[in-house]
């Protein structure tokens, strides 16, 4: 595990010394606040409206931090595949997959080092949405605990994004076909449950289960069911077994 | 140190080693020598864990590559032919991350980091970007980061690729310096490269063994039917070509008398025959008793280039195909996929 620890280091240095990580970042905060902005300003607009109709409603400032969460899931469909884009693809193209490869650490530490490091990265993109909700932690009371739940639900489907990520990046040496690769994938995760939203036939149960969608539904409401927490781990699980089968492969055919 | 026995390499279509067997004693420096794609890289990524062999058995220090990896990996340094560098770190950063990764731990880690940066002449640039660098400071990098953890076994891939002649013989001796505490591997085609730094060279061509042997026996094995160089002035006009091979002809154990070049007065020839020291001294002899001048008389060596020539083209005119369409493709399989 220590081996693990230094490659994640390694690699989260490597973030932050190219533009990657600030252009993420950057880009992030600025979508995430303009969501923030926009949700804030329609719950006001309907918060005066409804006091003008007389009919005064008890105030609950969760509703707009949900709506923005789940915007920022949606967000980081687009932003983690460019996270996760060049972690393995760069070190093939580069040569120092053999560095790596020629080294006394095995594959699990590679493939969990990669991915814990660009986790750290995904966390500090989720951070600048904490700066923006923390503002109507001073200014309001929102309930706190939906709202750790729903950042629990965007870090396990950020990690499932980023597995994949790392999966697809470890079959090509092109970063770009990586990231878009990726990017599809979890989109048809993503997208899974649409397909069987007026069916209920076992199969589109299994699909519907599938989806990363449903899951993060009930994160978004401030529900923590195991169910859901094993998925998300179990999805995460598989893709980066799926990548350590997919070094081996690398070696033997390469 | 290393012992290597029947091992073949299969790819989808062609096999990139067959059937090689050799043996590394320890402290030796081992030249790799073969033309392009004739399985070099495939072999030492083989002997460094990189890939797995398809049969045969290879051991580094008495460890198996396929049953015991990380023990193998952790008594090898390895230089793949482009240093595997990531470009975007300081040197000395580069150096720590190769030394964690490769099992140093504080405060063996800044001893070792401070030797390699010394060893390797590397101190000038310690605090700049890796892809900053010249190729010859890229190629030491390189060299410091296989033997930061002070490895039993140094395979180097073409460790003077791409350098300039002074970089290429400060790599040598670096090489060279480096052989008392490691057993090395390097492969290269540049011959005097080999003649330079190596005591043993093995020779592939087209994934099979030709050749392993003594720098020095090989070239006494390749003149072994020996000739003598001996080029011949007279005082007088023009030598008489013919009257003089004549005369060469009837020294005792000479077979056989090849004109090689003239002018002026000076005309050399290459005699062949048994080669020992008493036909040399006939034929100084002879020559001198005709009224000759004996310029020059040296036994032809023979450079470990012809060896290699010999070697590796007298397949070739066996095998159906030229080596063009045979050998390539082996290479590029070999680096297409991963590197």
């Amino acid at each position: 595990m220590r081996n693990a620890w230094i490659i994640c280091r390694k690699e989260l240095r490597g973030y932050f010394v190219s533009p990657i990580a600030y252009a993420v970042i950057a880009l992030f905060a600025l979508i995430f606040g303009f969501a923030f902005f926009s949700e804030l300003r329609a719950f006001m607009n309907y918060l005066f409206r409804s006091q003008m109709m007389g009919g005064a409603q008890p105030i609950n400032v969760n509703e707009p931090i949900r709506g923005m969460l789940s915007f920022a899931g949606t967000l980081s469909l687009f932003l983690v595949p460019l996270i996760a884009m060049r972690l393995v693809a760069e070190e093939k193209r580069s040569g120092t997959i053999e560095l790596l490869f020629t080294s006394p650490i095995s594959d699990t530490s590679i493939v969990v080092g990669k991915w814990l490091g660009a986790m750290f990265l995904y966390l500090a993109v989720l951070f600048m949405s904490a700066l923006n909700v923390t503002l109507l932690f001073a200014w309001g009371k929102p309930d706190w605990k939906p709202v750790l739940v729903a950042y629990l639900g965007l870090i396990l489907q950020g990690g499932c994004i980023l597995a994949i990520g790392t999966l697809v990046s470890s079959c090509t040496r092109n970063q770009i076909v990586a990231g878009g690769a990726a990017f599809f994938i979890s989109l048809g995760f993503y997208l899974l449950s649409w397909s069987t939203e007026f069916d209920s036939s076992t199969f589109s149960k299994v699909l519907n289960y599938l989806s990363l969608i449903p899951h993060m539904e009930n994160f978004g409401r401030g529900v923590l069911s195991l169910k859901d927490v094993v998925f998300y781990l179990s999805f995460i699980f598989f893709a980066l077994f799926l990548t350590l089968r997919q070094f081996e492969s690398v070696r033997w055919r390469s | 140190m290393i012992t290597v026995s029947e091992l073949t390499k299969r790819y989808a279509r062609n096999t990139a080693v067959d059937h090689i067997s050799f043996a590394v004693k320890k402290g030796q420096i081992v030249g790799f020598l073969g033309p392009n794609g004739a399985g070099k890289t495939t072999t030492m990524r083989i002997l460094t864990c990189f890939l797995p062999p398809s049969s045969g058995a290879v051991t580094v220090a008495g460890f198996d590559v396929l049953e015991k990896p990380l023990e193998v990996k952790r008594r090898i340094g390895y230089l793949p032919e482009t240093p595997p560098l990531y470009l975007e770190m300081r040197t000395l950063e580069y150096l720590e991350f190769v030394g964690r990764i490769k099992g140093l731990r504080a405060p063996d880690l800044a001893q070792r980091v401070n030797y390699v940066v010394d060893r390797c002449n590397v101190a000038e640039v310690k605090e700049k970007v890796l892809g900053k660098l010249s190729k010859g400071y890229r190629q030491r990098v390189g060299l410091a980061q296989a033997i930061i953890h002070n490895p039993d076994v140094l395979i180097l891939d073409e460790p003077t690729a791409g350098l300039d002649p002074k970089q290429i013989n400060e790599t040598r001796d670096l090489i060279r310096s480096l052989a008392g505490d490691h057993t090395i591997i390097l492969s290269t085609h540049i011959l005097p490269e080999v003649e330079q730094t190596c005591e043993q060279v093995i020779i592939i061509n087209k994934g099979k063994l030709v050749a392993t042997d003594s720098v020095n026996n090989l070239q006494n094995r390749a003149s072994g039917a020996g000739s003598v160089l001996v080029e011949i002035a007279s005082h007088d006009g023009p030598l008489e070509r013919e009257l003089v091979m004549q005369r060469l002809q009837q020294v005792p154990g000479v077979s056989r008398v090849v004109f090689k070049e003239s002018r002026d007065n000076l005309a050399a020839f290459e005699v062949e025959g048994r080669s020992d020291r008493a036909m040399r001294a006939e034929l100084a002899r002879a020559i001198v008793a005709c009224g000759w001048d004996l310029n020059e008389l040296r036994g032809a060596s023979v450079s470990l280039e012809e060896i290699f020539l010999q070697l590796t083209s007298s397949d070739d005119q066996n095998s159906a195909f030229p080596r063009s369409t045979e050998g390539e493709p082996d290479q590029r399989s070999a680096d297409g996929e991963v590197s």
